[in-house]
């Protein structure tokens, strides 16, 4: 249907049915779920509706109970944030994982520090962040030296980004990256995300803002009460048939179609 | 703007040295970081104070009497600085001094062995509470205030049952006995300052012509050039005051040169800053004082930086108590004890490190050392009492632990 459909065969992430428990209280209930290249998916949904579980399955750190995790049309075993990572699974978290006391190079090659010996490569690590900063055409940071306590709270989401992409991921996964920013910063951050994707990743998005996610993003993703209520194109859809999905799990012929959701998918 | 982060020429020369170096200071400052100025400033104006109140206090005899007496406790601040890295605590360094010093008198006096045997087997006995002390912290969870606290007082009841409750052991060994009363014959000592700044000289220009020539910004050639050229100044001036003739009778026995404990603690200094600075280890250690969170996230292995912390820093109280039991010519229950731990963990703060993880350098422990060295050397000098030095020492730990939680905390509001 459209063009980046027709590029691309299939989504790189596809998941089918993915059930998870936590004891006795079921969070997610047979949710699908795809991301694909070249565009931005936005994960909506109220407090609770499984948003961030949906996310850590994704990213390995809480295994799935049931369900088919597919990477790029192949069916993929996730068993820790690193298997995720070998994938090219990224995630950038709200609280974004930054060490204050270190300096940009120092947080986006941590814990895969270059060396050369036993001696790190401040050199090529250097050059390295540079020029994704660059290339994500960041202008807001003046040396890559600075330490993270002297950024701004933008600056931070900037670098928690760059880190993530630093490593050919091929999935950025971005949790509220605007929650804490002000205007400016927010509207930096969402240039930021569509770049991204115009670069060729696929991004997922979990945000609360309406206008966020009608700014930046191709398809949305609406969770209800641990249910995949619809996945659609955002430009078929309105504010307010959204915030429908979000609240009550369907609009109209979208969504769940008995509300309080044992029932099967539109 | 990005254009400016990928390739700018180092451009050395527009901006004068001093100018760069007081911006990129201030820019640290306000990133909650104060470095080595205040260390400095106090270790200068008490300097001149004691100078003033009391001339012999600059005598040569005097100034290597401070290093001397400095020594032990820097080299246990030098280890404390690992654990205070992580935001943790040692308080039981002091007694770990202690028992290897007495496990080095006990194999060296009583059982004869060779003075290396006896200081492996010291440094074994640290790196083992170390590995016990980091483990108990890692995998059972107790806060290390409180592990360490239990070991302060278990390792002082081990002190006393090494030295059959309390005896006091001599050591008599010459190679050990030297490391604290003897001093590097003059001409090695200039050798050893020629080497140092050429080889810190070369480092620095290695460092400086890779960047330019790979395109990335730095400190300009004249800056490089400043500082390595006061470096030179200061250890000169050390070095050759430490050169002259202290005996009062030079006829009858001749004293001059370095003291051994300043290489010692020098080389101590080169490797420990080459692995917080450079090594992914070091890396890992300010990641982990930083953001432990983050650090876990990033694949780090958390608790294994913690354990090797505790074991580097119970390593290093070893070869301070190494160094005390040669100052002492003997080890008795209360080496390591009274004000040891205290004055070490001082040292750290007072030199720039904090208490809250994540900042503090190798050298922070020296100039910390110094001072401290200084004010319990120069309030002795004008007979000041114990109790005296005691309260002023205490109080200007608190001043720079104050220093250390504002800045702490403006860093933490300015972002």
């Amino acid at each position: 249907m459209t063009a980046s459909e027709n590029q691309v065969p299939g989504p790189v992430i596809e998941l089918r049915g993915i059930d998870k428990s936590f004891g006795p209280v079921q969070v997610l209930h047979g949710v699908d779920f795809e991301a694909h290249v070249g565009e931005v998916t936005a994960l909506v949904g109220d407090n609770g509706a499984g948003k961030s579980t949906l996310v850590k399955c994704i990213g390995g750190i809480h295994p799935i109970d049931a369900g088919d995790y597919l990477f790029e049309g192949r069916p993929v075993h996730v068993g820790g944030p690193r298997d995720a990572a070998d994938l090219g699974v990224e995630i950038v978290y709200q609280d974004l994982a930054l060490a204050d006391n270190l300096d940009i190079v120092q947080n986006m090659f941590l814990g895969r520090e270059k060396k050369s010996g036993i001696v790190l490569d401040e050199y090529t690590m250097e050059e390295l962040a540079a020029e994704t900063l660059a290339g994500l055409s960041v202008r807001t940071v003046k040396s890559v030296r600075q330490q993270v306590s002297s950024l701004s709270g933008g600056q931070r989401q900037t670098v928690a980004i760059a880190k993530a992409v630093l490593w050919n991921s091929k999935v950025v996964i971005l949790d509220e990256p605007t929650a804490a920013l002000g205007v400016a910063q927010t509207q930096q951050v969402l240039e930021l995300v569509r770049r991204l994707a115009d670069k060729g990743l696929a991004v997922v998005l979990i945000s609360h803002n309406m206008n966020d996610v009608f700014a930046v993003s191709d398809r949305i993703a609406a969770l209800y009460l641990g249910r995949m209520a619809a996945q659609v194109k955002t430009r078929d859809v309105t504010h307010a048939q959204v915030v429908e999905l979000i609240t009550a799990g369907r609009s109209g012929d979208l969504g769940l179609q008995q509300a309080n959701g044992n029932g099967a998918k539109a | 703007m990005s254009a400016v982060i990928t390739k700018r020429p180092a451009e050395e020369g527009t901006e004068s040295p001093v100018r760069e170096m007081v911006g990129g200071y201030l820019a640290r400052v306000r990133g909650g970081d104060m470095g080595a100025l205040p260390a400095v400033s106090a270790l200068v104006a008490l300097c001149l104070f004691f100078w003033v109140a009391q001339p012999v206090f600059m005598s040569t005899s005097n100034l290597a009497n401070l290093f001397t007496q400095g020594a032990a406790g820097i080299v246990i601040a030098m280890g404390l600085v690992f654990v205070l890295l992580l935001g943790e605590i040692d308080l039981s360094a002091g007694f770990t001094s202690g028992v290897c010093a007495a496990i080095l008198a006990v194999t060296l006096t009583q059982q004869g062995w060779p003075w290396y045997a006896a200081v492996g087997a010291a440094l074994l006995t640290g790196a083992l509470i170390g590995t016990l002390l980091g483990t108990i912290v890692v995998k059972i969870g107790i806060p290390s205030f409180v592990v360490t606290l239990a070991a302060f007082l278990a390792l002082q009841g081990v002190a006393l049952k090494i030295m059959d409750n309390g005896t006091n052991v001599s050591v008599n060994d010459k190679t050990i006995v030297a490391i604290a009363n003897d001093n590097v014959p003059i001409t090695l000592g200039w050798v050893i300052f020629v080497v140092g700044i050429l080889g810190f000289a070369a480092v620095q220009f290695k460092q400086f012509s890779t960047r330019r020539r790979r395109g990335l910004t730095g400190q300009s050639l004249a800056g490089l050039v400043v500082k390595i050229a006061a470096l030179a100044a200061v250890c000169g001036f050390v070095v050759y005051v430490l050169s002259m003739e202290r005996s009062r009778n030079p006829a009858f026995a001749s004293l001059k040169g370095m003291p051994i404990v300043v290489p010692l603690i020098l080389v101590l200094l080169v490797v420990f800053t080459f692995v917080l600075n450079r090594t992914s280890f070091g890396r890992h250690i300010y990641a982990v004082g930083g953001n432990q969170e983050a650090a876990r996230r990033a694949g780090i292995n958390v608790d294994r930086i913690k354990i090797t912390a505790f074991v580097l820093c119970s390593a290093m109280a070893a070869i301070g108590g190494i160094i005390a039991a040669s100052r002492a010519n003997s080890v008795d229950p209360n080496t390591g004890g009274s004000d040891v731990l205290l004055k070490a963990v001082g040292a750290a703060v007072i030199g720039g490190t904090s208490l809250f993880g994540g900042r503090g350098r190798m050298l922070d422990a020296i100039l910390g050392g110094l001072v401290i060295a200084v004010i319990d050397n120069g309030m002795g000098l004008m007979g000041y009492s114990a109790g005296t030095k005691f309260i002023v020492t205490g109080l200007v730990l608190l001043l720079a632990a104050g220093v250390d939680a504002l800045s702490r905390r403006r860093s933490l509001t300015t972002r």
